[in-house]
């Protein structure tokens, strides 16, 4: 027994430490690539400078991609929250006829590539004024974002048995006491959960926000992209330290509601 | 199933680090036995019935089977090996399956042939009155039913030790009773060897053929139901199984002859007269002359069937007031204080008809006047 | 504990429905039709007809394919055992947790990037296994399929993880000793018992999975050989609209790729119910 068990954690500790090593890798090669010159062979860099940071900053407007990014994401969340909470709560408590084809409405937009409704989207923007300006990218990448949110948050809406909310009736509560009371302290690892993983997959999408993209609206994905693409055009420790700051902001994201949720807690459970 | 003449469990103990759970718990169960694990919840009934499965491993102490030590807290056989079936308080039917499916579980692992499962299978569901059930799932089942098919799933592989963890509790008050009854014709037609877990002491002295009476992980009491129940071994004990009245007080004077050793407790409330005996031959006598003394601070302890309401002579009379009637039909629970010390409680079962406020006269025999020492604390 | 709507119940589904008929219904709905018409306006099958019809874009579905539906299942699968090891909590979990979810913050770029350095001829891999003896030149693992999966599983897997997680610590404990007493050893144990009751959670977490996978793009360039052995579905999508400037057919392609999407999805929806045909109820009494 003792042997069996030695097996399984050893074999558990290999796996986690092989994707552990990989992950910090990665993260550990491109930080110094982005402060280093000259850096193509040997464990470490033999010159730090901060020349590409300049650089990049200098390429773009750095505050203001930052801005718009966070602008964006937080934007994003907030407004995703405040569609997606009530039409999980419905969907998590009710049954009807035509509750299964209705989830499916709501899921299709993660399923369907957003190229599949990305342009006629710019297009309506367009018309509305909105394409090139910060609004147009919060309300276009709301669309991938709203199902996801619902898929996490239902399942995280029926663990709170109803019956708490029927008892905190019976002992006078009006709706609003208890949606601020009971619903939302208790739903708070789901809305968090749901919170973060769409904050981190909002500041990456890429399509539907390049294809509105104009002027002071760029998110900073979009700017990475524009550079990693132009092969050749810039020196590629400079789209490293454009990745960088997308990896910091993104990172600060996930370390901030690291405070209000544990890993742990953002596990969670699709029916 | 390999055939055994006893299980025996010796010095058992298991710790989660500082808090010990079963403390030097030892016990022996013969075959065909069935034997009941009673006490209040956080006893560690469940504990010691999940180290005997081997599902949890123990801090020290040895099992055997015979003469073959099945676990030492160093080396142990896993639990698919023992050969022991278990039926879990909520059932753990595997809810993709159904019943037959659930029910064939253990045979399909042992690889026997078809024919022979769908027998087996067959006669498993007929024993527990389910067999029109066979392609149902649980969820589609009620608790009682759910509850049949766990037990069917067991005996199916006739397992050397059947166990039990409160499979009853779940169920409601007359399921559980019709279900006990199930239990025990089962019980007698098959003849497992049989340990059950219970806080319930009423399914306990209907179902065993012995008790182990368990406080705070440590055993209280072994013994036969009549024993337990008759003769309970301290004041926890008593409690347990249904006698009341517990009143604290000192010895104020000791008497022995004929056989028997009268005592006069003063207590708060009264003056109680008590006579214990034991035949010659029983060791607690002597141990009474060593454990009681005048002044001794003791605890007594009476059914409430046993007090009588109504005009009496004689010993242990007293003049209480009525303040609780429970009517239960063929008799009332009656909660009374003695008259003149409302801290003094008596709880006595009567099918006199009382009522709020009586007065009345309360006597008991003082044979039926259980007495225990009272070692601080209780 | 659910119940028939109330009023107030279907009021809340209001904002989400003009939502998601706003803003995809209706463009979604506008670019089925394009995909329809010819850019003169007049329908048109046309669009279609080209991309079947030529072999270097019909070529980008298997190739998509052939990356997408390995990788999802190397992603579930290696989500399903240590989802199943950390069921019950271990320690560390928090920590362990947290670096497994950690690439969701990375971004394709990145991943792209460190990847050609980690693991690129010069990068610490190699030197670690030159330097264990483990190969005796460097490993290829960037610029062809190698790179292009890792990047796209590692993105992916974090998802498919929490999800599992998720599912598997919601499965009753008593099932898994109920069926050791029953005789089953821990392999057999997960096979009958936990995996199949994990089934939804699979299912689902592999059809989102997949989702992503398919639509990679970003990883088949900076990593991969776009022009030849990864040119991706995606890709050919891109290039009709920003190099072609036809959106017509652009959008054609993207209808193809939701189809196909579609189709995997029911596939996967119909072995779970293949499999799973018991109650809903995950096993909690």
């Amino acid at each position: 027994m003792v042997k069996r068990l030695k097996v399984s954690r050893l074999l558990f500790s290999a796996v986690i430490v092989a994707y552990v090593g990989i992950v910090l890798g990665i993260i550990l090669t491109v930080v110094l690539n982005s402060v280093s010159k000259g850096w193509y062979s040997g464990l470490l860099p033999k010159t730090i400078t901060g020349e590409w940071y300049k650089y990049a900053a200098g390429d773009h407007d750095i505050p203001q991609l930052i801005y718009v990014t966070f602008l964006v994401a937080i934007a994003d969340v907030a407004v995703g929250i405040l569609i997606a909470f009530p039409a999980a709560y419905a969907l998590a408590r009710t049954e009807f006829r035509g509750k299964a084809l209705l989830l499916s409405l709501f899921l299709l937009p993660m399923i369907v590539p957003p190229m599949a409704y990305g342009i006629p989207l710019a297009i309506l923007c367009y018309k509305v004024h909105l394409a090139g300006r910060v609004l147009g990218t919060v309300v276009v990448n709301l669309v991938p974002i709203v199902p996801f949110m619902i898929l996490v948050l239902m399942p995280f809406i029926e663990q709170v048995g109803a019956n708490l909310e029927s008892a905190a009736k019976m002992l006078g509560a009006r709706r609003g006491t208890i949606f601020r009371k009971i619903l939302i302290p208790l739903t708070t690892p789901g809305i968090l959960t749901a919170g973060i993983l769409s904050l981190v997959k909002s500041i990456s999408m890429f399509d539907l926000t390049y294809l509105i993209a104009g002027g002071s609206n760029q998110t900073i994905v979009v700017a990475l992209f524009s550079d990693a693409y132009a092969a050749g055009a810039r020196p590629p420790q400079a789209v490293d330290a454009l990745a960088v700051i997308y990896f910091l902001i993104a990172m600060t994201c996930l370390l901030i509601s690291l405070r209000f949720v544990s890993p742990t807690q953002m596990v969670f459970k699709v029916k | 199933m390999r055939d055994f003449k006893r299980i025996s469990v010796r010095h058992l103990t298991k710790s989660f680090g500082e808090k010990t759970a079963v403390d030097d718990f030892s016990i022996e169960f013969g075959k065909e036995e069935f034997v009941t694990f009673l006490g209040p919840s956080g006893c560690g009934k469940s504990t010691a019935l999940n180290c005997i499965t081997g599902l949890i491993p123990i801090t020290s102490g040895e099992i055997y089977i015979d003469d073959e030590c099945i676990d030492d807290s160093r080396r142990s056989v896993p639990p698919e090996k023992r050969e022991f079936g278990m039926v879990f308080q909520n059932y753990a039917l595997f809810p993709h399956l159904t019943v037959r499916e659930n029910v064939a579980f253990g045979l399909k692992l042992r690889r026997l042939p078809r024919a022979e499962v769908e027998r087996r299978v067959g006669d498993a569901l007929r024993l527990v009155h389910l067999e029109s059930y066979a392609s149902k799932f649980p969820a589609q089942m009620s608790g009682g039913e759910q509850q049949r098919v766990a037990i069917a799933r067991c005996i199916v592989l006739e397992p050397r030790l059947l166990l039990l963890d409160e499979p009853l509790s779940n169920l409601d008050a007359k399921l559980r009773v019709e279900l006990r009854y199930e239990l025990k014709s089962l019980h007698e037609r098959l003849k497992v060897t049989t340990v059950y877990v219970t806080h319930d002491q009423s399914e306990a002295l209907a179902l065993s053929d012995r008790i182990v009476v368990l406080k705070l992980g440590r055993i209280q009491q072994v013994g036969s139901p009549q024993a337990i129940f008759t003769d309970p071994a301290n004041a926890f004990v008593a409690d347990f199984v249904g006698y009341k009245n517990a009143w604290k007080g000192r010895i104020e004077r000791l008497e022995e002859g004929g056989g028997s050793l009268k005592a006069a407790i003063r207590t708060d409330g009264a003056l109680i007269e008590a006579r214990l005996a034991y035949p010659a031959e029983d060791p607690r006598r002597a141990a009474l002359a060593t454990a009681f003394r005048e002044g001794s601070p003791v605890t007594t302890a009476i059914r409430p069937e046993d007090i009588e309401a109504g005009e009496r002579a004689g010993a242990n009379v007293f003049r209480c007031v009525a303040d609780l009637v429970e009517y239960q039909g063929h008799a009332n629970q009656v909660s009374a204080c003695i008259k003149g010390c409302e801290e003094a409680r008596v709880d006595l079962r009567s099918a006199a008809p009382l009522a709020f406020g009586d007065c009345f006269e309360a006597s008991v025999d003082p044979g039926k006047v259980l007495v225990f020492a009272d070692r601080g604390g209780g | 504990m659910k119940g028939p709507p109330r009023n107030g119940a279907l009021l809340l589904l209001i904002p989400a429905i003009l939502f998601i008929v706003l803003l995809f219904v209706y463009p979604f709905g506008f670019g089925l039709v394009e995909s329809l018409t010819k850019p003169n306006g007049s329908f048109t099958l046309d669009n279609f007809a080209r991309f079947f019809g030529n072999a270097r874009e019909v070529r980008t579905i298997p190739v998509t394919l052939g990356i997408a539906v390995p990788v999802t299942f190397l992603a579930v699968g290696l989500a399903v055992p240590l989802s199943y090891y950390m069921r019950r909590g271990i320690k560390g979990e928090k920590v362990i947790t947290f670096f497994l979810i950690v690439p969701v913050t990375l971004g394709t770029v990145l991943i792209s990037e460190g990847m050609l350095s980690f693991m690129g001829p010069n990068g610490w891999l190699n030197l670690l296994l030159l330097a264990l003896h483990l190969v005796q030149k460097p490993v290829q693992f960037t610029h062809d399929y190698a790179g292009v999966a890792i990047s796209v599983g590692l993105q992916g897997f974090p998802y498919s993880f929490l999800m599992l997680l998720g599912y598997v610590s919601g499965i009753n404990p008593d099932l898994e000793k109920a069926s050791q007493m029953l005789g089953a050893n821990k392999w057999q144990t997960f096979w009958k018992v936990l995996f199949p009751l994990m089934v939804p959670g699979i299912a689902i977490s592999f059809c989102l999975n997949f989702v992503m996978a398919f639509s990679v793009y970003p990883s088949a360039v900076l990593l991969g050989q776009p022009s030849g052995p990864q040119r991706v579905i995606a890709l050919a999508a891109y290039q009709m609209a920003f190099e072609k400037f036809n959106f017509n057919a652009a959008t054609a392609i993207s209808m193809i790729m939701s189809a196909i999407e579609l189709a995997v999805i029911a596939v996967v929806l119909l072995w779970r119910s293949k499999m799973y045909k018991g109650a809903s109820i995950v096993g909690k009494g």
